[in-house]
């Protein structure tokens, strides 16, 4: 059997999440700001027009007021929850999924009859409209890069109404000379510089080109993206969900670090936040990786730092993971620096049942860890942070992140549920 | 007879357990030879779950409909709107709750308490509709 492969990608999708309890917003310019609030992350079609992509948000202030516009900080809880409704919508029809990113998901449409492929996918972005109120479009074709490429099409071009369908051969033939190539799925702009050089201007160009040049040009992955554009099938669907190897905390700070205690504060609430990580995810960590550094774009002093420790007993206890954590930040630490931003990683993970115990230890795991489950468990109900351990330093600290204008978390707290009016 | 009182946990699961035939009084502790499956409050509450949303609501103009101001609505965007059923609909940019009505060129939103009007929405005007109320649960307090 052919393979046929479906792309449904939801439209502005955090836009899109932010209108779903906002009625009032359909139809009027939205932005929603990137981590910290520092820059215009995505927008609404209303505002493309005057907001690039990655404006500065104090940039745009003047816009913003001028144009009405609705400004909403990064609402996490709101985007993924929506994300899962979409995908059970999805595997409610078609019975193979691959989530790609919280917005878009491939679909194995090989098991369908040729002729009820198109009115599936119609069905599909119907469907995901009406029940979870995101619309979207779907790309069809008999490979991934060309399921991206319909996708393409579909979303940019109205008279799709949706829905691209690239299995035929003739139509191909017809639509991929019509797609620029830094369009197709891959090719970045130095890619796409590279091929410009050569005349290769159009994703029909780029099917057409010598595969062993693709190669040459652009490693194994550009021979790939050759095949694939011809209609033969490289890139199988991945079902697995990748195992979890790391966890990482790492965020820009909400105003520039320049003393050692604020610091500690940071990495402090990082690795408190990375052991309930691990605690939900039931893994403990093995090697802890530390960073910070100065802001690359500014003129301040570049400085840019990291170092890993290694526990001679895997564990998730919060209290040690700091403490760790700290140290390693004390190392990297260096005065006179305006630090933007840190991490904590935690990069081998181990399960926690196969905990392997040192020989002297002298903690009482079992009653430490009743303890972080206690405050995983206030922190869970509460709201994050309402229990914190004293180092990681006070809830609206200077360096904490900003999120002003978040949205409530509508599908994921029972106090911040939207509210019907009955009056 | 005597009542035990439990403590109640948010984060329990919703399911009680359910005994399949009688359970004599007195007897010793016959119950396990006819436990089925729990119960789960999810299943007679939730019909879809991916199109399912809460809510909470603000006001009394549905009291006549046994919605009271703070239940908590359970809302399915699956459902198709009928006549006659409660639903959750765009009105002057927020969503309220009213019965739906449909008229001979048009329809009608109305409300369950005396004191309000019904709002009439001709055929070809748009009428957005969130979605149709399945359950409204109400706290005893």
């Amino acid at each position: 059997m052919d393979e046929v492969f479906g792309l449904i990608d939801c439209n502005n999708f955090y836009v899109s999440c932010e209108r779903v309890f906002r009625p009032d917003l359909e139809g009027n310019p939205v932005i929603v700001l990137s981590n910290n609030d520092g820059n215009a992350s995505r927008r609404s079609n209303e505002i493309k027009p005057w907001i690039a992509m990655g404006d500065p948000a104090f940039k745009i202030r003047d816009i913003i007021k001028r144009e009405n516009v609705t400004v909403f900080s990064s609402n996490y809880a709101l985007y993924g929850s929506l994300s899962a409704k979409v995908s059970s919508v999805l595997l409610s029809m078609v019975p193979t999924i691959e989530n790609y990113s919280i917005d878009e998901s491939f679909l194995n449409l090989g098991e369908f009859r040729e002729r009820e492929v198109e009115p599936l996918a119609r069905e599909l972005r119907e469907r995901v409209q009406r029940w979870v109120g995101i619309p979207t479009c779907v790309g069809i074709a008999p490979t991934k890069t060309l399921a991206k490429v319909a996708n393409f099409l579909a979303k940019k071009r109205p008279q799709y109404r949706g829905v691209c369908d690239l299995r035929s051969s003739q139509v191909r033939a017809d639509l991929l000379s019509t797609v620029p190539v830094a369009e197709v799925w891959g090719i970045g702009a130095a890619s796409a510089a590279k091929l410009a050089k050569i005349g290769v201007q159009t994703a029909a160009d780029l099917a057409a080109l010598d595969p062993d040049n693709a190669r040459a040009l652009m490693t194994v992955t550009g021979g790939r993206t050759v095949y694939e554009l011809r209609g033969i099938s490289c890139l199988p669907l991945e079902l697995m969900e990748p195992t979890r190897k790391g966890i990482a905390v790492t965020r820009s700070f909400g105003a520039p670090v320049t003393s050692w205690p604020q610091m500690r504060e940071a990495i402090a609430s990082y690795a408190t936040r990375a052991a309930e990580k691990m605690r939900r995810y039931k893994v403990a960590a093995e090697n802890i990786f530390v960073f910070m550094h100065t802001n690359t774009f500014n003129n301040d002093p570049f400085y840019s730092n990291g170092a890993s420790a290694r526990l001679t007993e895997t564990t998730n206890d919060t209290g040690e993971v700091v403490a760790l954590a700290v140290r390693l930040g004390e190392r990297l630490w260096r005065d006179g620096f305006r630090y933007s931003k840190c991490g904590v990683m935690i990069t081998e993970l181990m399960p926690e049942t196969i905990r392997q115990p040192a020989l002297w230890c002298e903690l009482d795991r079992e009653k430490r860890e009743r303890a972080w489950r206690a405050m995983d468990k206030l922190n869970a109900t509460l709201g994050r942070d309402t229990v914190r351990i004293l180092g990681a330093g006070p809830k609206n600290a200077a360096w904490r992140l900003r999120a002003e204008h978040r949205s409530p978390r509508w599908t994921t707290r029972w106090d911040e549920l939207p509210r019907v009016r009955a009056n | 007879m005597s009542l035990e009182l439990v403590d109640w946990a948010a984060d329990w699961p919703m399911v009680l357990p359910y005994f399949d035939g009688t359970v004599p009084a007195g007897f010793p502790s016959p119950a396990e030879d006819y436990l089925g499956t729990p119960l789960d409050l999810h299943d007679f509450l939730i019909e879809n779950k991916a199109a399912t949303f809460l809510m909470r609501v603000d006001g009394d103009s549905m009291k006549d409909a046994g919605i009271l101001d703070g239940d908590l609505l359970v809302v399915d965007r699956a459902a198709h709107p009928e006549n006659g059923c409660v639903v959750i609909v765009a009105l002057i940019g927020e969503y309220t709750v009213k019965r739906l009505r449909c008229g001979r060129d048009c329809v009608w939103l109305e409300p369950a308490n005396p004191l309000y009007k019904a709002v009439r929405v001709s055929l070809g005007e748009d009428l957005h509709v969130f979605g149709v109320v399945k359950h409204a649960i109400h706290t005893l307090r």
